[in-house]
């Protein structure tokens, strides 16, 4: 059950090599690129196993949606590989277990998703979201943190009855069908990872980007613009939905914030550092986040924008060192509307 | 005792964390800097509650002096460890003053007090009809539908230093251009140091009062002078049905001091958070910003300032019971000392019983020379006039 | 009017004396589970020559007098066993000298010690003292006497009594000595060159004098500070973790825990690693060779550094431990007691196995852990059981299992630190007789009236 929707055909047939010669983190000429591609491909030992980063990228290279990089956690896991030290698997994987305390609760549209940062949910405010019910902890959250560790198997066994309970608790009996997700893990979750393994998600996912757009469309006129030169910082988890991508510069434009174009932007972007410190990669984090941040400054931003609360935790210390303002996307579109 | 607090108050560790304030700079309960000992600590005093509802220890009048001479400064609520329990440590207190009050077994300050403002209305046992003796000159009209009741209270209507400020704030309002009335005569006591001191049945009678005169009034919006009906009427009123939008006078003159023209001023001031604004009602910023509005005043903050602040004193009854008293030890002697530490020649009052509690400590510690207590509004139109 | 009261009154003035029920009530007993005794008198004294004439009073009246500092020792050690007077000493506070080239302080005994910290932080920023994680209002004297530790101890020189620079004593017969530099010239620097005289009061428990003054030694403080948790699974391998962390001389201050909950901590040993620089490249340089001392365990997936999120480390480098005291309401109750037991390092598997069979034999819930002391010269392991002070039975399984765990430590080779009167008869057992008949001799020479701390360092108290 919940086997991968991977094509082998697909995959050989390919000339690219798009998954690998693309990464950022392993090197890999033409001619090992297909060799590793093949291994990866019939189940055999690569080291694309042992040096992957887990940074998900390769789902947004690969031309065919074939899903590279679930298909390395797979086989991750099958070989029994641990990108992450035992202890601290295990200690995550019971940290952010279900706790089974969920019950019914009236909610209306718009249902705004908070995955499980409960600490975030002081942003859910203002204008922006008025009158929405926002949702949040250990019983509905996505889960998909579980791919930086090798463990698709988690995901497979929590994410369905997270599905169910945010259904049968919040959405079904409000009678909501959409829900809009603050994390870009969790969009990726029932965009893209869901599908991939054939679970079907009852709801229709938004992007809060495009919540946010529209939202900001229709208080065009309270807008005050906010003149910054801001430098955005791309998730991992915005790998499975480049699609929305867009939405950003959408979003920028109405409040009057200009995108820095800099090297470690879009396809580009660098990961926060912070999954490569559970991995002991405590050099490549610093050189990693060593060069994202300079690469903000060289550019001219003054402002750091997140979105993912995690690379916001990870970065915005060494943000703030180098002289320019951490903030998460939802704070600044406040700002922007004077709040 | 209210079963919620008695199922609870074994759950104090006494570790002593309640003694400092965040910063640990030194003892901060102003019941403990006074007395030393471990029974007048928060916790120790809790314990002595416990032991007192377990037959432990009997009703003495030392037992009531330990209970009735805690400020409610709420300085232990913020520095205790224990998240689950912290929230009720001063209401566990105030439910023992209730079952003390209910056995009438109370020190003599905390009968007389609330003898005199259940027969006159207020505390100073004074004729209703001077309460507005401080407005005189001043042209003020009686509440007739503005937008807001000014509520002077008792300590603002008769003690001197309460009517210095009364008149202060009045004046600035006018200059604000704000829209307000008074009630005079009409005006009784808001309740709060009633409350606090366990008379429970008679704040809801004060209260009650205050309410229905309010609501047929037409009152919805309320400016207060003191801290303490502020926090009564914002937090204790709304249960009893009493819902008006409560404002302390700082905050209302923060959202209109921009348009209030000032000269500059060569000014250096420390500002002194009442408990019943900072602690009580977590309202930091606005009187520290309208300070910062007076071109020329350079605001310094005491060590202990904020959360840490030390209390005056006079909280939770103590400025009419006076069970702490005013020696060496007490802490608005303390307090004007670390006030005169930071080189500031005014220290700065939002709140008429730490204008009187610090204004008699500066002259006890023979400061007068050093640092003078005025109020914000005092302080704002000094600049106004200049 | 009792006639001690009034003697008592004329020395320190009415205000600060007490024998009536409520003080009484509050001196009988500590936040632990040890029994309370009632005291007849609690007096505040307010300095050296009130605490002398208290002192000859009691000697006088032949009543025990029990010196007091913050209170918090949680084993009993300032419970008037045998009745008289308590000397809460918290009034006599001053802050008398800080000298910043020589690093020391000398501040009177009630001198808490994040008042200290505090005064340091204000006047003296690049000075610390080593703070233990004792709530702050733990006096400097008090926490000496008893041999405690803090976040310094593991860099800057083993336990707080090893940070003594001398001590104003009142002794038991009413003289007042200075030990130390300061009994010769006007400075606190050391207790050398001279002969050592401060060791009589240094973990005896108040049986052989009152320290009225201390001098204490001061530290750098760097302006950062960061941390390091390395998660093991198998505890085994701890003590060649510290061994190798400690060797680095790098991290400020090395702690463990290991706790049943939350649950993403149960089954694993969390190791602490404070680390403290001026300038990022020092703390990242020291962080670089902290991890890589370690590489071969993360590098065998078996163990690792864990990230940590920014309000957890502020949470886990704080000093002192909020949270230790809020462990009190673990049980909803109000309490804890622990044994700190001071072991070898290679002890520290036995310290763990032993914490975790004693508390499911007693049947209550623990939180394990402690500190390394000095250069990896010993450990404190401290097994804390949490109670409900408002259920007997819960209190008595916290005795029966803080006796167990005595018993054990004795037996692994360490030895209960600031133990209760129960737990210092064991070590007195176990101790080579000779010296205990020699800290006899010593008491009976420096307190002929048995006046101080009775029932304390007794085998039949």
């Amino acid at each position: 059950m919940n086997d991968l929707k991977f094509s082998p055909d697909v995959c050989a047939k390919c000339d690219t090599y798009d998954c690998l010669m693309k990464c950022q983190y392993m090197d890999f000429d033409l001619e090992s690129a297909k060799e590793e591609r093949w291994k990866l491909i019939r189940g055999e030992d690569t080291r694309i196993l042992y040096d992957c980063v887990t940074c998900y990228a390769c789902e947004e290279y690969c031309p065919y949606n074939n899903h590279p990089f679930y298909l390395i956690v797979e086989r991750q896991e099958e070989k029994g590989i641990h990108p992450v030290p035992k202890p601290i698997e295990k200690s995550q994987i019971r940290a952010m277990a279900p706790r089974g305390e969920i019950t019914p609760m009236k909610v209306h549209a718009p249902v705004i998703n908070m995955c499980y940062f409960p600490m975030m949910l002081g942003t859910i405010r203002g204008k922006l979201f008025e009158g929405a019910s926002a949702i949040v902890g250990s019983d509905i959250f996505c889960n998909l943190m579980y791919l930086h560790f090798a463990r698709n198997s988690v995901i497979k066994e929590r994410l369905p009855r997270m599905i169910e309970n945010i259904q049968k608790n919040y959405l079904e009996p409000s009678g909501v069908k959409e829900l809009i997700c603050y994390h870009d893990e969790c969009y990726g979750t029932y965009t893209s990872w869901a599908p991939a393994f054939d679970i079907k998600v009852p709801f229709k996912p938004i992007h809060l980007f495009e919540y946010l757009y529209n939202r900001l469309l229709e208080l065009k006129t309270e807008i005050k613009p906010l003149n910054l030169k801001v430098a955005y910082q791309r998730p991992c988890s915005n790998r499975l939905s480049p699609e929305i991508d867009h939405f950003v510069d959408d979003i920028f434009s109405l409040i009057g914030v200009e995108r820095v174009e800099r090297k470690y932007d879009h396809e580009n972007a660098l990961c926060c550092g912070g999954v490569f410190e559970a991995q002991q990669k405590f050099d490549l984090m610093e050189q990693n986040q060593t060069r994202n941040v300079d690469d903000m400054k060289e550019h001219g931003a003054t402002h750091c924008v997140f979105n993912c609360p995690f690379c916001f935790w990870t970065l915005s210390d060494l943000v703030s060192q180098k002289g320019m303002t951490p903030i998460m996307m939802s704070d600044l579109c406040h700002q922007a509307l004077g709040e | 005792m209210k079963k919620e607090y008695a199922d609870i108050i074994h759950r104090c560790f006494r570790c002593g964390w309640c003694k400092l304030p965040l910063n640990f700079k030194d003892f901060n309960c102003p019941s403990y800097l006074k007395y030393r000992f471990e029974s007048f600590s928060s916790g120790g005093r809790l314990w002595l509650i416990r032991a007192w509802m377990n037959g432990e220890i009997q009703t003495s009048e030392r037992f009531a002096k330990i209970l009735f001479s805690c400020v409610t400064c709420k300085n232990c609520v913020e520095a205790c460890a224990m998240p689950k329990i912290r929230q009720y440590l001063v209401d566990m207190v105030i439910a023992a003053r209730e079952d003390m009050v209910e056995q009438g077994v109370i020190p003599p300050g905390v009968r007389d007090y609330l003898k005199a403002v259940s027969i006159s209305g207020n505390a100073y046992k004074m004729p209703q009809e001077q309460r507005a003796i401080w407005a005189d000159g001043l042209d003020i009209p009686l509440y007739s539908g503005q937008e807001y009741l000014f509520y002077v209270g008792d300590v603002g209507s008769y003690d001197e230093v309460g009517k210095k400020m009364a008149r202060s704030v009045a004046m600035l309002l006018k200059k604000a251009d704000i829209s307000f009335g008074i009630l005079a005569s009409d005006e009784i006591t808001d309740g709060n140091e009633v409350k606090t001191l366990g008379e429970a049945g008679l704040f809801e009678q004060i209260a009650s009062q205050n309410i229905e005169k309010f609501k047929g009034l037409g009152v919805r919006k309320i400016i207060t002078l003191s801290p303490h009906a502020f926090n009564s009427m914002k937090n204790e009123y709304p249960k009893l049905g009493g819902n008006f939008d409560v404002y302390h006078y700082t905050q209302v003159l923060n959202a209109a001091i921009k348009d209030i023209s000032m000269a500059e001023v060569d000014l250096k001031v420390t500002y002194h958070d009442p408990c019943y604004l900072g602690r009580w009602n977590n309202e930091y910023w606005a009187p520290r910003s309208v300070l910062r509005s007076v071109p020329g005043l350079e605001l310094v903050e005491m060590d202990r300032n904020m959360q840490n602040a030390l209390c005056c004193g006079g909280g939770g009854g103590n400025f009419f019971t006076d069970i702490l008293g005013t020696g060496p030890d007490s802490s608005s002697r303390v307090r004007v000392k670390e006030a005169i530490d930071t080189g500031a020649s005014v220290l700065a009052v939002a709140c008429p019983i730490c204008y009187r509690m610090l204004s008699d400590a500066v002259k006890a510690e023979g400061l007068e020379d050093r640092i003078e207590v005025r109020d914000i509004a005092d302080i704002v139109n000094d600049a106004v006039a200049v | 009017m009792d006639r001690i009261f009034e003697r008592l009154s004329d020395i320190v003035g009415s205000d600060y004396v007490s024998n009536a029920a409520e003080e009484r009530f509050i001196y009988s007993r500590d936040p632990g589970v040890q029994r309370p005794h009632e005291p007849d008198y609690v007096v505040l004294p307010n300095t050296t020559e009130e605490v002398q004439k208290i002192v000859l009073l009691a000697n006088e009246e032949k009543i025990p007098v029990v010196p007091l500092g913050g209170g918090l020792v949680l084993s009993g050690l300032s419970i008037p066993l045998k009745g008289g007077i308590v000397l809460d000493m918290k009034r006599m506070n001053r802050i008398i000298e800080v000298n910043e080239k020589s690093h020391y302080a000398v501040v009177e005994a009630g001198t808490a010690m994040g008042m200290l910290s505090a005064y340091l932080a204000k006047h003296y920023p690049t000075l610390k003292n080593s703070l233990p994680d004792a709530p702050p209002v733990a006096t400097v004297a008090g926490n000496v006497m008893i041999h405690g530790s803090g976040h310094l101890s593991q860099s800057e020189g083993g336990f707080h009594s090893e940070m003594v620079t001398g001590l104003e004593v009142v002794l038991p017969t009413g003289k007042v000595v200075k030990l130390g530099s300061c009994s010769t010239v006007p400075y606190w620097f050391s207790r050398a060159p001279l002969p050592d005289l401060a060791g009589l009061f240094l973990g005896w428990n108040g049986t052989t004098g009152i320290i009225t003054k201390v001098g204490i030694k001061l530290y750098p403080r760097p302006l950062l500070n960061d941390g390091l948790m390395f998660l093991t699974e198998d505890v085994d391998t701890v003590p060649d973790i510290m061994f190798r962390i400690v060797n680095t001389e790098m991290c400020e201050d090395l702690t463990f825990f290991i706790t049943p909950k939350p649950a993403m901590f149960e089954g694993f040993q969390m190791t602490i690693i404070s680390i403290t620089a001026n300038s990022d490249k020092e703390m990242r340089l020291k962080k670089e060779i902290i991890r890589d001392t370690l590489k071969d365990y993360y590098e065998s997936k078996e163990a690792g550094f864990v990230p940590i999120p920014k309000e957890m480390k502020a949470f886990l480098l704080e000093a002192p431990q909020k949270n230790l005291s809020a462990f009190a309401d673990v049980r909803k109750g109000g309490g804890f007691e622990y044994v700190g037991a001071i072991i070898p390092v290679e002890k520290i598997p036995d310290a763990y196995r032993a914490g975790l069979e004693i508390s499911a034999r007693n049947g209550i819930t623990y939180s394990l852990g402690g500190r390394m002391i000095g250069r990896g010269h010993s450990f404190m392991f401290y097994f804390a059981y949490p109670f409900n002070r408002a259920d007997e039975d819960d209190m008595n399984r916290v005795r029966q299992a803080l006796d167990d765990t005595n018993h054990a430590a004795l037996k692994m080779g360490g030895i209960p630190w600031k133990a209760e009167v129960s737990g210092q008869q064991l070590i007195l057992k176990q101790m080579w007789p000779a010296t205990y008949e020699f800290m006899q001799e010593i008491r009976g020479l420096l307190d002929p009236n048995g006046i101080m701390n009775p029932g304390n360092w007794e085998v039949n108290p």
